[in-house]
């Protein structure tokens, strides 16, 4: 693997707007998932009965079952949301900017 | 070698034979012959997949990774596979039957790694890596102590885990076929040399893919069959598990598994980066084609492992009052006393107590197939950390043939296989899903830190890594061996050292720690010259140029 090549795709503006775009991306989506697990983390290490009560009055539903449901839900969701954008438009990109460097080779 | 497998192959169906004829006299139950013979249907079965892989694994990138070519599908199906383990299938049963809500909690846990791995890790670990993941943290830095020290903590790693599989191996054979526990670890643990030595990747993988399978519907109809019980009605079966269960109302509350906050949040963190550090599974990204197929990947398989952890909730709360009130699973017919087979059999009942003898033998089946197949990926992975990292990088400096690479896998695949067989038999009496965390939390605390500390920051170095990597591995195993769970419980001291069961909250900033401390203080040229090369690493893992291709077959 010629250092070379690498260098010329680093130079790339392409691989600026790759880095950048799915990086604030992927980061994104991981915050939103690092907040949303840990926050039930300390939930049930600070305010364990808070999970206990049923969501409304008489039911069997528990806040705890409802939350934890909804982020089996949601966290799959992102990971849909994800690889959908990843695998067309930054694929598409960063076969762009291997393409570019080849052209620049030859 | 054909003739061999064919041989080891006929063995071990003889053997399973003549094992359960050899019980039918000393064990009240009666032999379940529905169990016996999908055993004995699943064991041929992955043996002709074995034979037919035996055929294909020439190269040791067939060996390791399949040839690179498994399709996002399959890998996700396998992850899932490799992923819900017969700890997850009984363990995590047993706990939401005995714990109520705590179990659940475990298993969102166990789940909201999958996420992070996507977004963070997927791609860069398919461009980087070829087929461990310490090809990964020893890309730019020393070869021969990186890979050693990645090397050692992923065998801890697989020790810790076997442990759990070979234990609920041991359980379920017991109870089946009411075979001696220590024979059963033996079939499991020459079973799963057959799969690995001679199959490699290529069978492990298929294995993998048919259990996961199996487990999926097995477990889908369990499920449907006891919802039935209560009408489909969440609410029915909750009100009346309440009312039977020894905790009563407060079953639907956090409760003392997670007693206090530090444990908790030591379990979230463990059981989060610990799947990103496990090496069975970071080994799965690499026998796919490219990064778009590894995302692919983790999408398939978070969708099931979701998909099955709510399964098994559902079963276990079933299980409260379907097995819990049926004094027939009981020692001596009594409620109050001990369940047969032990607390991880609870998912084994309620197939019986739901489907009859039929479901039993399937459900059975699928565990046994489970843990073969689990335990075959914690053996290829062990295996290659030895042949590939120690053998062939360290010992050859990449000078070994491909052939005498396989071989050395071979070999230490047998030898992992002894060692599980040993550990199963010493570790009998644990809880399978707690140990299954105790993995999670070295495999945190150990492999994680410095994988993703090489992927993302420049500045690390080899010392740093020596430092973080070692420093994390040695503060999670004490930190575990001096918990109650080893300290009092195996080794039967008064008062535990360390007060704390889940290692992962102090042990992962220590290694961090340590990784930041090491880099950042090394003056080397040799450092310098290694944060020069992540320029270089950095666009090969964004881009996949340079990645290692699929092997054409």
């Amino acid at each position: 693997m010629s250092s070379a090549m690498y260098e010329r795709m680093r130079d790339n503006p392409k691989f600026q707007e790759l880095v950048n775009k799915r990086g604030r991306f992927a980061w994104t989506l991981a915050a939103i998932v690092l907040t949303l697990f840990y926050g039930f983390v300390l939930i049930v290490a600070f305010a364990p009965e808070s999970l206990g009560n049923p969501i409304a009055e008489g039911s069997r539903w528990t806040v705890g079952v409802t939350l934890e449901l909804f982020l089996f839900v949601f966290f799959w969701v992102t990971t849909v949301i994800y690889v959908r954008r990843a695998n067309t438009e930054f694929d598409t990109l960063s076969q762009e900017i291997v393409r570019d460097a080849w052209k620049e080779e030859k | 070698m054909r003739k061999l497998l064919t041989a080891l192959g006929l063995f071990s169906l003889c053997a399973l034979a003549v094992a359960a004829d050899a019980v039918g006299a000393t064990e009240k139950q009666a032999t379940n012959w529905h169990a016996i013979i999908m055993f004995c249907i699943f064991v041929a079965l992955t043996m002709g997949i074995t034979y037919w892989a035996a055929s294909r694994t020439k190269s040791t990138s067939d060996f390791y990774t399949a040839g690179g070519g498994i399709t996002g599908f399959q890998n996700g199906l396998a992850i899932a596979g490799d992923y819900m383990s017969a700890a997850t299938l009984l363990g995590l049963t047993a706990m939401v039957y005995t714990s109520g809500y705590d179990g659940y909690i475990y298993m969102l846990c166990f789940f909201a790694g999958w996420p992070i791995i996507l977004f963070l890790m997927a791609e860069r670990l398919r461009n980087l890596g070829k087929f461990t993941f310490s090809d990964i943290t020893a890309y730019r830095l020393d070869q021969g102590r990186v890979r050693t020290m990645a090397a050692i903590s992923s065998r801890t790693v697989v020790c810790f885990y076997l442990i759990a599989q070979m234990v609920g191996a041991g359980q379920l054979i017991k109870l089946l076929f009411g075979l001696d526990y220590n024979v059963a670890i033996f079939v499991v643990g020459i079973l799963m040399m057959v799969y690995v030595t001679f199959g490699g990747m290529v069978a492990t993988t298929w294995v993998q893919i048919i259990k996961a399978v199996m487990l999926l519907s097995g477990g889908t109809l369990v499920m449907l069959l006891a919802m039935n019980e209560f009408g489909f009605s969440y609410e029915k079966m909750v009100d009346q598990a309440m009312s039977v269960h020894k905790l009563g109302e407060r079953m639907m509350h956090p409760g003392s598994l997670l007693a206090d906050p530090i444990t908790a949040i030591s379990l979230g963190l463990g059981l989060m980066f610990g799947t990103a550090g496990l090496p069975h599974i970071l080994m799965r990204f690499f026998t796919v084609t490219d990064a778009k197929e590894a995302r692919k990947s983790v999408l398939y398989a978070s969708g099931f492992v979701a998909y099955f952890f709510n399964v098994i909730f559902f079963m276990g709360l079933a299980a409260i009052i379907i097995v819990g009130q049926n004094p027939e699973y009981f020692e001596g017919g009594d409620i109050s006393s001990k369940l047969i087979g032990g607390g991880n059999m609870v998912a084994m009942h309620l197939a019986k107590a739901v489907g009859g003898n039929m479901l039993l033998g399937f459900l059975a089946a699928v565990a046994f197939a489970t843990i073969l197949a689990v335990v075959s990926g914690l053996a290829l992975a062990g295996a290659s950390a030895i042949s590939h990292d120690i053998y062939a990088r360290v010992i050859k400096k990449g000078t070994a043939s491909e052939a005498s690479e396989i071989r050395v896998s071979r070999i230490a695949t047998i030898i992992l296989g002894f060692v599980a067989i040993v550990l199963g038999i010493m570790f009998e009496k644990m809880n399978i899903a707690f140990m299954v965390g105790l993995a999670f939390g070295v495999a945190a605390a150990a492999n994680f830190p410095v994988l993703i500390l090489s992927m993302y920051w420049k500045g690390l170095t080899t010392r740093g890594a020596l430092w973080g990597g070692y420093g994390g591995l040695v503060s999670a195993v004490c930190f575990v061996l001096f918990s109650k769970s080893v300290w009092v419980d195996v080794l039967g001291n008064a008062a535990p050292l360390f007060p704390y069961t889940q290692p992962a909250l102090f042990a992962m900033p220590i290694a961090f720690f340590l990784a930041w401390f090491g880099s950042t203080t090394d003056s080397s040229a040799r450092g310098k010259s290694e944060i020069e090369a992540f320029d270089d690493q950095y666009v090969r893992a964004q881009t996949g140029y340079g990645a290692a291709g699929a092997a054409k077959h």
